[in-house]
């Protein structure tokens, strides 16, 4: 059982010419193995940030992030023990792989690096892995990304994510990128995947339909705070906030019709 | 059996730069001056310094392909000696200043803040410090400087070029979701730049280097010319100087021409290369030409990529959109 | 404002390596030429003279590194490069100063040629890519890759040693008093033309190539494209839209480029007898006059550094980018 805990975490960025931008304001939430999480907010509301934050690419500027009641390491050995156990699948599965190698390098470098299996069967660990993600090892452990379709290479991501085992995993908008079509498949796998490893997910998404799906409760972020918070349904159908009501509003509903133009507040786009 | 199809591919995906026409060109130039300098003992007909002193200042002929010197030394075989030190030390300036602008660059591209910054005017002071004067007054404080010392010279005046590009380059790739990616799974620093950042900047590291051999090679047959560094070591340059010295000019234009083209030639063969490298990095470069002549073909006005209706040259219908 | 900071201080930077590098190139020569040559010439030299050789060369073995370093700037700052030993230990300055006008002469007029017309060639090229002008492109990189001293000495050999079109060296006719005569100035003339052609040549393949490219990819944006849609004439999106743009990347290497230039005049001046820097650097180098070297290295580098503030400028002044960023 793995708990991960924002306490009053902020983060500030310093923008040349024009000061402070706070793109986290005290946020506070608890992620644990076994549930999921669904992130929502439109672009720039600081979904990114977090994400940033918990694979360490980011610092905190104040506030903590804890690991099972300790906070999380930022450098050296103990910090790649954490990266161990959370990992990320990222947006654009074309540009998350490196165009240069191998699917088998990509999947190799954290079970090597965090020798989670003896060298001598870290091969066949790759096949098990592309297999768990619906792929044929034999077809694909020697192409480079550019030979595969966007979903292939996110289920690709998928595995890499998976490799050391993680207790945590991130999904920055994982589909977002992805053919309608397959969208769903892509889901449908992380959402297998993560019960039969018992997985915390944050699915980070700007999609309320599938945050519903998928996930337990649904935290919706706007401008950097929290502005709802709660189980999956209760935020959807009964929203508090302003916000989330006009979101919910904003997403295409095949049953209602256009009836009229609803604005979020604070959209940039 | 797969992991020969990895190792074929691999390589074949790091040359894929070179599979182009003029890359090819290039390349077989540059490959035909490259065993000339190997088999250079057995290709020419004499010695550099063997002296004939019965046949002073001739023209080409049968016995001597192009010519004798004053000292009655045959042109042809010093120029195929002095092919080896012109590609011993073009190529090993280019080594050492490709050394340099990788780790310089490349560091500055992935380091931030003020470590980025005095990178990159370290390298901007290596820029428009003038490399030929610089060079030519470390020379002279040398009686006999070794090939070594002044392929290194040549590359630390010419590094700065490469090192600029490689730095916004990498500039551009840190940010890319792959390296983020490698940086969240814990790979450590040197791993990073060494095996998920530079095989992408392969194209760029080759062009560099192709550029400092020819900014090399211009260099010494330069400096071999104006006399700065040791006559006894023996290139092209090294023969126009001689020939300067003694008056070739203009009259015995096989002492003076045929050294200087070959420098041309050599320098076209590295161009070339770097052109096709342009070419594969910016595929703008190849299509344009193609893409404009096959436009002029169906009749359309060249420069204008709007025209999208065709001129009425005939009554015919189907013309008309 | 910013960005203005940020030159000067890059400048002000350079310039600093520049003259620290001057300072350190005595100090690392092997054996002691210069004290080799004052004791030689005992009692031809004034003390104050002296002196300042000892400063600019680190023969002060007593001062620490330091304080020689200090005594160097002072001495710099007051003007003083010390006394050249083959001219007759006159003060390196006033050498430098006779020397230096013929260079920024010739040299500038050809590089601004040069560049201008590289420029405007590669644009056309670029725009009318496919057509049969694309053939100037190896033409012009094979006169780039031509060693330049090698093309020089065949211009003289065909232009004035056969032809007897224009004379092989010097600035001006030997004899002749230079004056603001109409005589002078077309002897002047008559003697830059030939150097001047073959610094134009041996350098326009690289302006050609980088416009050409440039423009190639600018062709491909779509202000162009619009422009090209709204009707104007193709004259004016050639010059107002595509080589506007594509110019300025042009302009920035012009400034980068500008030390490589500097070395290929001094070939230049040694091929033609030109009385010009790059001539006095070669000179000084075979006679071993140390301070005149040194001196010189200093002058060219400071010279290239005003070129590049100068091209700094014009970007500014063309790019409404950095233009905005100063308002």
């Amino acid at each position: 059982m793995t708990t991960l805990e924002f306490r009053d975490v902020t983060k500030k960025y310093r923008v040349r010419g024009s000061g402070e931008l706070i793109a986290l304001d005290k946020v506070n939430f608890t992620l644990t193995s076994g549930r999921t999480i669904a992130l929502v907010g439109q672009s720039g509301s600081g979904k990114s940030t977090i994400a940033k934050i918990l694979t360490q690419l980011e610092r905190v500027s104040s506030g903590q992030v804890l690991l099972d009641g300790t906070p999380i390491p930022t450098w050296g050995r103990p910090l790649r023990r954490y990266r161990q156990t959370v990992r990320m699948v990222f947006q654009d599965p074309f540009a998350s792989l490196n165009p240069y190698h191998t699917i088998r390098h990509h999947i190799e470098r954290p079970l090597r690096l965090d020798r989670v299996v003896p060298a001598d069967q870290v091969e066949e660990e790759v096949f098990r892995l592309l297999n768990r993600v619906r792929l044929s090892p034999e077809q694909t452990i020697d192409r480079r990304p550019h030979e595969l379709s966007g979903g292939q290479r996110q289920r690709v991501a998928i595995a890499r994510a998976l490799a050391s085992r993680p207790a945590l995993l991130i999904a920055d908008e994982p589909v977002s990128m992805l053919d309608v079509s397959i969208r769903l498949e892509v889901l449908n796998l992380l959402a297998e995947l993560q019960r039969e490893a018992n997985l915390g997910v944050l699915y980070i998404t700007h999609d309320l339909a599938t945050a519903r799906h998928f996930s337990d409760e649904i935290m919706v972020l706007h401008h950097g705070k929290v502005v709802e918070h709660g189980p999956s349904d209760d935020v959807i159908l009964h929203p508090t906030h302003p916000y989330t009501l006009a979101l919910r509003d904003a997403s295409p509903d095949p049953e209602k019709h256009f009836a009229a133009s609803t604005t979020i507040p604070g959209a940039t786009t | 059996m797969t992991h020969k199809r990895n190792a074929f591919g691999r390589l074949g995906q790091t040359f894929a730069m070179f599979r182009n026409g003029k890359s090819v060109a290039g390349l077989s130039i540059l490959g035909a001056f490259c065993l000339v300098a190997i088999f250079g003992d057995w290709i020419a007909p004499y010695g550099p310094l063997d002296k004939d002193f019965t046949a002073l200042r001739q023209a080409p002929s049968w016995v001597h392909w192009l010519g004798t010197t004053h000292m009655g030394e045959d042109v042809l075989s010093q120029i195929i000696y002095g092919t080896r030190g012109v590609l011993v030390v073009g190529f090993t300036a280019g080594v050492i200043a490709t050394f340099i602008a990788v780790g310089i660059g490349v560091t500055a591209g992935y380091v931030t803040g003020w470590r980025s910054e005095s990178l990159s005017a370290l390298t901007n002071v290596f820029l428009v410090i003038p490399g030929l004067p610089l060079i030519i007054i470390i020379a002279s404080q040398y009686e006999n400087p070794s090939l070594l010392l002044i392929s290194s010279v040549l590359a630390i005046t010419g590094w700065a070029w490469g090192g600029r590009v490689l730095r916004a380059q990498t500039m551009s790739l840190r940010n890319r979701d792959f390296i983020q990616a490698a940086r969240a799974n814990g790979e450590p620093l040197y791993r990073i730049i060494a095996v998920e950042m530079l095989p992408n900047l392969t194209a760029i590291i080759a062009s560099s280097f192709v550029g400092t051999v020819i900014a090399a090679v211009l260099g010494l047959t330069t400096l071999a010319f104006i006399g700065v560094i040791p006559i006894t070591n023996l290139n092209w340059g090294t023969i126009l100087f001689w020939a300067q010295q003694n008056g070739a000019f203009p009259d015995f234009w096989w002492w003076y021409v045929p050294a200087g083209l070959c420098i041309a030639l050599l320098g076209m063969a590295l161009s070339l290369i770097n052109f096709g490298i342009d070419e594969y990095v910016n595929p703008r470069l190849r299509s344009a030409g193609e893409r404009a002549r096959a436009m002029r073909k169906k009749g359309f006005v060249l420069s204008d990529r709007v025209t999208a209706v065709r001129p009425r040259a005939t009554d015919d219908d189907s013309t008309r959109q | 404002m910013r960005f203005i900071l940020r030159r000067t201080a890059f400048y002000a930077f350079t310039a600093w390596a520049a003259i620290t590098i001057n300072f350190f190139l005595p100090r690392m020569m092997k054996g002691d030429p210069v004290s080799a040559y004052l004791q030689k010439n005992q009692g031809r030299i004034s003390p104050e003279a002296i002196d300042s050789l000892r400063t600019l060369f680190g023969l002060d073995s007593t001062k620490s590194l330091l304080e020689q370093y200090i005594d160097y700037w002072q001495l710099l700052l007051s003007g003083d490069l010390g006394r050249s030993f083959s001219k007759g230990l006159a003060p390196v300055t006033d050498v430098i100063a006779s020397a230096i006008p013929w260079t920024i002469g010739l040299v500038g007029l050809a590089t601004v040629l040069s560049f201008a017309l590289g420029t405007a060639i590669g644009g056309l090229i670029g725009w009318r890519r496919g057509s049969r002008a694309d053939a100037i492109v190896p033409v012009a990189t094979f006169f780039s890759t031509v060693p330049y001293f090698w093309m020089g000495l065949i211009a003289i050999a065909v232009f004035s040693t056969t032809l007897g079109w224009f004379p092989a060296s010097h600035a001006y006719d030997k004899g002749t008093q230079p004056g603001f005569s109409l005589e002078f100035a077309g002897q002047v003339i008559q003697h830059g033309f030939l150097p001047a052609l073959t610094l134009v040549i041996g350098s326009l393949g690289g302006w050609i190539l980088g416009m050409r490219n440039m423009m190639i990819t600018v062709l491909d944006e779509d202000y162009v494209t619009v422009a090209q849609a709204k009707g104007l004439r193709p004259v004016r999106v050639l010059i107002n839209y595509a080589a506007r743009n594509a110019s300025l990347p042009q302009l920035s290497s012009f400034a980068m480029s500008l030390g490589f230039i500097v070395g290929g005049t001094l070939v230049m001046e040694l091929v033609f007898s030109y009385p010009g820097a790059g001539k006095l650097l070669l000179d000084a180098t075979t006679a071993k006059d140390y301070p005149l070297m040194q001196g010189l290295f200093l002058v060219i580098t400071l010279a290239v550094l005003v070129a590049n503030i100068i091209a700094d400028v014009a970007y500014a002044i063309l790019d409404p980018r950095t233009r905005q960023m100063e308002a």
